[in-house]
């Protein structure tokens, strides 16, 4: 193994510069994967743990225990001084700096203990309380739902629309070409952070806002799949074409039978693209969309701050929920998802 | 089946003409082939006839019919491209029956004749290939079982051999040919390659930059050149072509020597301008006696034959085939008889072949 | 799925077929590209003449008609400031300290982020173990939501966070990050090189990789040293695609917003207000909405786009012909 590392550069042993480069290596993966790290563990966390401070890295659970005459599970504390010193025994309820206990094997008689002069028996485990309460208490079926549907329906109509005008623009030789390469040129001079107002308006008008079409229709038709798919497409021989139209396959037919699927690596890598657009998408929605049933899962996690005492523990929770689709995409589609941005230049 | 005529058709892109009036007609079960330099617009007069291509002017006739404004499709033609633009995505069995799909044939009229096509070519072991697992020789198979299924009333071919290598190549030429035998449609082939055209056409078309040269049966056209191009492009290794005016019914070259020619075969005005063509095979060497002189540049030993290269004094280059073995060696002088009966004569203005009777 | 797909293309087939007899196969590409050109049509280029007429005309009414023609004024009453240079003396002094803000955010992010996506490029250049694993640790924050970046760090950053008890345990003072003005800049920005940097260093790896070998070798021929052999080969080499990245690099900054806003909401008071955000709270968060005020920001923001865009269009044409 250790052979292994330092067969690094050809050379017998690690030059300085490698043990450098693994230093900042290492210090990258803690600073990169640490806070999310830390945003999941401490999801899992119970409301009494989140207000521990200092926090503690692993998630605790307080050990309960059900003993007969009560109804909820009591907690259980290890005294450390007086009679009962080096004992576990149960709480059955504080009052100011003096809780009431009892032991496990006498669940009858009340003993008085300093809180202190107890600590509580904890172990390690992952709560879902937050979890389960995000479906209980909040809309959050709601919101994800939100997400999905702008995000695959938007998706399908960008793939469409986009893949239909790069064909023309690939395949045909008409004229006025240069001019509607221009104006795809054009729109991505004009991103949507410039014409919030008028978009508003525009959108308002078709009676969109506070619709979930509101959110997919506008940004639809995207000037980098035009330009992904078009180069793409320009790959692909004219000459199958002829052959198709030989075939006696009409002009639709060719785009579908025969451009789509020799076009589906660049197909893919929009699809991607998109898909990240939408379910991250932020500023938009913000605008678009004002009443809470119909917030994505950004909107909602957003819509946690401002309030007086943030809910953490719901809002660690539904952030990462949030994340993991992302998160599982990319440890699947890795490869595809890096070239398709580099290959773009645009996120 | 059916027979193609064109009618003074012509091409243009925006200002420049590609194609310049051709006119031509192709009979029914007639293979024929197109050859020309590369550029001189052969595939573009295929596109024409096959409909992807929009025709300028003119008029293009399919059986009797004018088919101008028609599609691609609706001329029952099927093509074999020169890349051979299988679908890269189908299997062989599902490239075959795209065309058919799209016809509206049943499932089980396309499955037959898939099949019989696919016996046919010997692809029946391919069917559920794709195209990238396929050889080069595969795919050209595949590539004219494509066309085959569709039964076509003409079948169109631009330059369906050029991808493969040289024994390939001769292989397909010959199962080609022996497709139109057994078929015996109409078929429009396209080459830059003379050896093609003519070891393969019933009728030989020659192009040159958008015009018709000639149009005539292989044999023809190496026999009786309508001009000089024609002359230099059918035949191989090239007719060689010298310089000179006809003066005393003969005809003087500009190095000197007279050759004397038949005066009942060719048209010859004393004083004319004239470029005499002779084919390698129509010059011997000869130890003695009146000649071309000539210094030997090259020799070819082949061992059933010989082909010596030299050039004459104002540097014009000769070959000479050999039937045999030769003893001339490299950089000495050679003097060679010209066989008058392979003698070709054109008008050095025109280039028109000065033969009487020759069709112009 | 293609159960699904293959009958409707073939629905829609019909109405293409009639299309293309009508037509001609050739402008039938127009019905191709309809689609598309109507939703550019509608909300890219309807979007800039609207926004230049709510610029010129003033109130809070939402319909233009009922809108009075104001000129220039939106832009006036923007850029009237005594000092440029000092927010309190503009007349909107929330949009100059937004422009301020911005400016510093842009100057810092962008230094920041690809100084640290070089450096990171080129330690993965190396002949590295596990390089895809590394690449891909850099790259996977560019596909967290802006919302869901803010909130990992707010996490960290609050009071009670993990920061300050790290803080605390080594003995040093605990801040309140985010209440801080300077502070909660600073972690904007650093945050937002965190999100991004990824996607930089990528485009710049690709960069380094394209450069070939053989000119390494070539150096270590001439015995160059290693620091003559980044100065004067790598860096000439790269340049083109550190342009390009930095380019990009500036126009995204120019737009940022989303990250910030979720992480600060533009606070504490004004410090990371960004000019898009102020666009935002002028024409949609505050009453009464500013339609013109926030439109003629927005121009004033697509005026420098446009030139960085313009500036990125022409230098990757310039790249791909050289
Ligand atoms: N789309 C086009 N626009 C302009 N000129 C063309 C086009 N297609 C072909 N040409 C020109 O037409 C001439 C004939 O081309 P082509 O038919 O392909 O020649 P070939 O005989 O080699 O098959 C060439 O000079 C070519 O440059
Ligand atoms: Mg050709």
């Amino acid at each position: 193994m250790a052979n292994f590392i330092t067969r690094t550069r050809g050379r017998q042993r690690l030059h300085w510069t490698d043990w450098a480069s693994y230093a900042y290596l290492g210090f990258g993966v803690l600073l990169m994967f640490g806070p999310v790290l830390w945003l999941v563990l401490s999801s899992f966390k119970t409301e009494t743990e989140l207000q521990h401070y200092p926090p503690r890295l692993l998630p605790y659970v307080q050990q309960t225990v059900t003993l007969p005459g009560y109804d909820d599970p009591l907690l259980v504390f290890h005294v450390t001084q007086g009679p009962l010193a080096g004992q576990d025994v149960a709480q059955v309820r504080r009052i100011g700096l003096v809780s009431q206990m009892v032991r496990p094997d006498d669940p009858t008689t009340i003993v008085k203990v300093p809180i202190a002069d107890r600590e509580p028996v904890e172990h390690v485990a992952l709560a879902t309380s937050n979890y389960q309460k995000l479906f209980q208490r909040f809309n959050f079926l709601r919101f994800l739902w939100n997400s999905t549907f702008i995000t695959v329906v938007a998706t399908a109509i960008t793939l469409l629309v986009n893949s239909m005008a790069a064909f023309a623009l690939s395949k045909y030789e008409f004229r006025g070409r240069g001019t509607v390469m221009a104006m795809v040129i054009g729109t991505l001079m004009i991103p949507q952070t410039v014409v919030l107002v008028p978009l508003f308006l525009i959108t308002r008008d078709f009676g969109l806002i506070n619709t979930l079409w509101g959110v997919i229709i506008p940004g639809a038709a995207t000037p980098t799949g035009v330009f992904l798919l078009r180069q793409y497409m320009l790959t692909i021989p004219d000459e199958i074409l002829d052959a198709a139209r030989m075939d006696n396959a009409s002009e639709w037919k060719i785009y579908w039978r025969i451009i789509l699927p020799l076009s589906a690596p660049a197909i893919a890598v929009l699809a991607i693209l998109s898909i990240m657009w939408r379910w991250n998408d932020f500023l938009w929605p913000l605008i678009a969309l004002s009443q809470t049933e119909n917030f994505t899962l950004q909107l909602a996690l957003n819509s946690f701050r401002g309030e007086f005492t943030t809910d953490w523990a719901s809002l660690l929770a539904m952030t990462v929920l949030t994340l993991v689709p992302v998160v599982a995409v990319f440890a699947f589609l890795q490869k595809y998802i890096a070239t398709g941005i580099a290959s773009t230049g645009g996120k | 089946m059916a027979d193609l005529e064109l009618r003074g058709v012509t091409k243009a892109y925006g200002a420049a003409e590609v194609i310049k009036g051709v006119d031509l007609q192709v009979a029914e079960g007639e293979f024929c082939v197109f050859v020309g330099p590369s550029g001189c617009g052969k595939s573009t007069l295929l596109r024409m006839i096959s409909g992807l291509e929009p025709i300028t002017g003119g008029e293009v006739r399919i059986g009797g019919e004018v088919v101008n404004r028609r599609g691609p499709a609706e001329r029952g033609l099927a093509m074999v491209f020169q890349s051979y633009a299988l679908y890269p995505h189908m299997t062989v069995r599902q490239n075959l029956s795209f065309g058919l799909e799209n016809l509206r044939a049943t499932k089980a009229d396309i499955e037959t004749r898939v099949t019989e096509a696919a016996q046919m070519l010997q692809i029946d072991k391919l069917l559920d290939r794709r195209p990238k697992d396929l050889s080069g020789g595969q795919r050209q198979r595949v590539a004219i079982g494509r066309a085959v299924v569709r039964e076509p009333r003409i079948f169109l071919f631009d330059e369906p051999l050029s991808n493969l290598d040289a024994e390939l190549r001769v292989e397909m030429r010959g199962e080609i040919s022996r497709l139109h035998r057994r078929i015996g449609n109409t078929m429009i082939y396209v080459t830059h390659d003379q050896v093609e055209a003519m070891t393969m056409a019933d009728k030989i078309a020659v192009l040159r930059d958008g015009r018709l040269e000639q149009f005539g049966r292989p044999l023809d056209l190496y026999n009786a050149p309508a001009n000089a191009f024609v002359a230099g492009f059918i035949g191989s290794p090239r007719m060689n072509f010298f310089t000179g005016r006809i003066a005393g019914g003969a005809v003087r070259l500009t190095t000197g020597e007279t050759v004397a020619l038949p005066g009942d075969t060719f048209d010859m005005a004393e004083g004319a301008e004239v470029t005499l063509g002779i084919r390698p095979n129509g010059l011997h060497p000869v130890d003695s006696g009146s000649g071309l002189s000539v210094t030997v540049t090259g020799v070819e030993r082949l061992g059933g034959e010989s082909y010596i290269y030299g050039s004459t004094q104002d540097g014009t280059a000769v070959t000479v085939h050999s039937p045999g073995q030769t003893a001339i060696e490299p950089g000495g002088a050679v003097t060679l008889a010209i066989d008058p009966a392979e003698a070709h004569l054109f008008s050095a203005k025109t280039s028109k072949s000065l033969r009487k009777g020759a069709a112009s | 799925m293609l159960k699904l797909i293959t009958p409707l293309m073939q629905i829609v087939d019909v109405p293409m077929r009639a299309l293309q007899r009508l037509l001609g196969p050739r402008r039938l590409a127009w019905a191709f590209l309809a689609p598309n050109l109507i939703l550019f049509g509608l909300f890219a280029f309807l979007p800039v003449l609207v926004n230049i007429a709510y610029a010129l005309t003033g109130s809070d009414q939402i319909l233009l008609r009922d809108r009075p023609f104001v000129g220039v004024r939106n832009f006036t009453d923007l850029s009237q400031c005594a000092s440029y240079l000092d927010a309190n003396s503009c007349k909107i002094d929330v949009f100059w300290r937004a422009v301020h803000n911005t400016a510093w955010f842009i100057v810092l992010q962008v230094g920041f982020m690809v100084g640290f996506s070089l450096l990171t490029a080129l330690i993965l250049n190396r002949k590295i173990v596990a390089r895809g694993f590394f690449r891909a640790v850099f790259f996977f924050p560019v596909l967290l939501s802006p919302v869901v970046v803010a909130l990992i760090w707010k996490w960290i950053l609050q009071d009670q966070g993990a920061l300050n008890a790290v803080l605390e345990h080594f003995g040093y003072p605990t801040v309140n990050w985010l209440l801080n003005p300077s502070w909660a800049f600073g972690w904007a920005v650093f945050l937002s090189c965190w999100a991004h940097m990824g996607f930089y260093t990528l485009i710049l790896l690709a960069g380094l990789q394209a450069i070939p070998r053989d000119v390494y070798e070539a150096a270590q021929m001439d015995a160059a040293s290693p620091w003559r052999v980044f100065h004067r080969i790598t860096l000439p080499l790269l340049m083109p695609t550190m342009v390009v990245v930095l380019v990009l690099a500036l126009i995204k900054g120019v737009q940022t917003f989303d990250e910030v806003y979720a992480f600060t909401g533009g606070g504490p008071g004004s410090a990371t207000t960004l000019v898009i955000q102020y666009i935002y709270q002028t024409g949609f968060a505050g009453a009464p909405r500013l339609f013109g005020l926030a439109s003629a920001a927005s121009i004033m923001v697509a005026l420098v786009l446009v030139v960085l865009t313009a500036v990125q269009l022409w230098i990757t044409r310039r790249n791909a012909n050289g």
